[in-house]
């Protein structure tokens, strides 16, 4: 079978042609780079994604810390992985890059920082 | 006396932060950078989603991380004075600058300025939309801006209209946060956004995208209900018979971005009537001399990769100038 995607690994967007046989890809081209050919396995074979968003804080100069995770995770568990932040709360200064939650939802993934708090 | 300052910086967002470091690198001694928020970084604070510093870092980053690291860079250069909650409110031909802070009004003379004012949202299509003005509508940086700091979610049941980066991040966003993302509207027959946010923020959701559609209607007294859509022809004319009707409390504005740059226009910079950008001769230069202008208040630019590296040329080039001018 031949499936076109686009590569969202960086904002070239390449179209990626494929053939995929039962249900692994066999053959990819159009990518400009190394990281499209990995995209393309990993989209059609088990497609992630990097959440980003937003945990409350408690008593800080911000209200929301915006957080990712820092590895990507299963697409399908995104909408899961919002329910799990619901209930986060900052209390103190973190600075991005921070671990704010360690292998979160057990998918070997931690939540991180991605902003520090200023004064 | 008029207090004088070599180089002064307007916006302490990634292009004026880039410029300062710059200028710092090329020995110039002097800088003040004036921010009108409480911190540094800019619009990168709103911006949560990753994307950024994939050319600049080689690294995937959400914007506050972007912006971070330069926040750590210029907060380490002594020679580089920062001051928030800094508003400007004049500059002049003569490179004076007003700028107000709590409580206080300063003005400083310049031998030479960095306007880094970034943009702003283009809002003009909406003028052509019929119907009442309820509340709900809102441009989508605004949207950003309340869900992204204030913690605040605008509606549950949103509408998009334009198909710009900042709309289909939203998009996303909404659909994350548990609203309805009804659809996106695009008059043209493709998305004005990257590629990449119409795979990850749109078909990753199944939202619907209509392209060559408008809307021709918003219903609604004090807040929008429901609003018109309808297809259109190759000349944006409404094809008889294709319109519907689309529920929602929200109407999101996403029709790209505009040069900010009223303190030029004032000062008397030249700047193109169609573009908003400053009428120039060369990269990051105006029709005045020692007044240079970098980033998006210089021309939008599609990612902040781009704004980093043309700002560093900019800072450079403030530094030549007051070289000559000693
Ligand atoms: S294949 Fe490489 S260059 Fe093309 S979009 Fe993917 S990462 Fe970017």
């Amino acid at each position: 079978m031949k499936k076109t995607i686009t590569c969202i690994e960086c904002p070239v967007g390449c179209t990626l042609e494929l053939d995929i046989e039962n249900c692994r890809v066999v053959k990819v081209s159009g990518n400009k780079c190394p990281k499209g050919h990995d995209y393309a396995i990993e989209e059609i074979e088990s497609p992630k994604r990097v959440l980003t968003s937003t945990v409350l804080t408690e008593n800080l100069p911000i209200i929301l810390l915006p957080v990712r995770t820092d590895k990507a995770i299963p697409k399908a568990k995104l909408m899961d992985a919002m329910r799990e932040l619901k209930p986060v709360r900052v209390k103190k200064r973190v600075r991005a890059g921070d671990v704010i939650v360690k292998n979160f939802m057990n998918l070997e993934v931690n939540l991180i920082a991605t902003r520090s708090i200023c004064d | 006396m008029l207090r004088e300052r070599e180089l002064i910086i307007v916006g302490g967002g990634p292009a004026g932060m880039a410029a300062a470091i710059a200028a710092h690198e090329s020995g110039v001694r002097d800088i003040l950078v004036l921010e009108r928020d409480y911190c540094l970084g800019g619009i990168l604070n709103q911006c949560i989603h990753t994307g950024f510093g994939i050319r600049h870092f080689k690294e995937v980053l959400a914007g506050p991380e972007y912006a971070d690291r330069y926040v750590n860079q210029i907060q380490s250069i002594p020679e580089i004075e920062i001051s928030i909650k800094s508003f400007v409110v004049k500059l002049t031909r003569e490179k004076v600058l007003t700028y107000l802070k709590p409580g206080q009004m300063h003005e400083v003379k310049a031998k030479a300025i960095i306007m880094a004012t970034g943009c702003r949202e283009r809002t003009r299509e909406m003028i052509h939309i019929a119907g009442t003005r309820p509340s709900g509508i809102f441009s989508a940086g605004l949207a950003q801006r309340l869900m992204n700091i204030d913690a605040l979610l605008p509606g549950k049941e949103v509408l998009v209209v334009g198909s710009g980066d900042i709309g289909l991040i939203m998009a996303r966003r909404f659909t994350l946060e548990g609203a309805k993302v009804k659809g996106v509207v695009e008059i043209a027959k493709t998305t004005r956004g990257l590629v990449r946010n119409r795979v990850q923020c749109i078909e990753d959701f199944n939202i619907p995208i209509y392209f060559s559609h408008k809307i021709s209607k918003i219903y609604g007294r004090n807040r929008v209900e429901a609003v018109d859509v309808v297809q259109v022809d190759d000349t944006y004319k409404e094809i008889q018979g294709t319109l519907f009707k689309v529920p929602c409390d929200t109407i999101l504005i996403s029709v790209g971005l505009i040069p900010e740059n009223e303190l030029m226009e004032m000062a008397g910079v030249k700047l193109d009537k169609k573009t908003n950008s400053p009428v120039s001769d060369g990269l990051n230069k105006t029709s005045i001399p020692g007044i240079f202008s970098c980033g998006n208040s210089f021309k939008v630019y599609d990612i902040v990769d781009s704004v980093t590296r043309d700002s560093i040329l900019a800072g450079h080039l403030a530094a030549e100038y007051l070289k000559g001018a000693k």
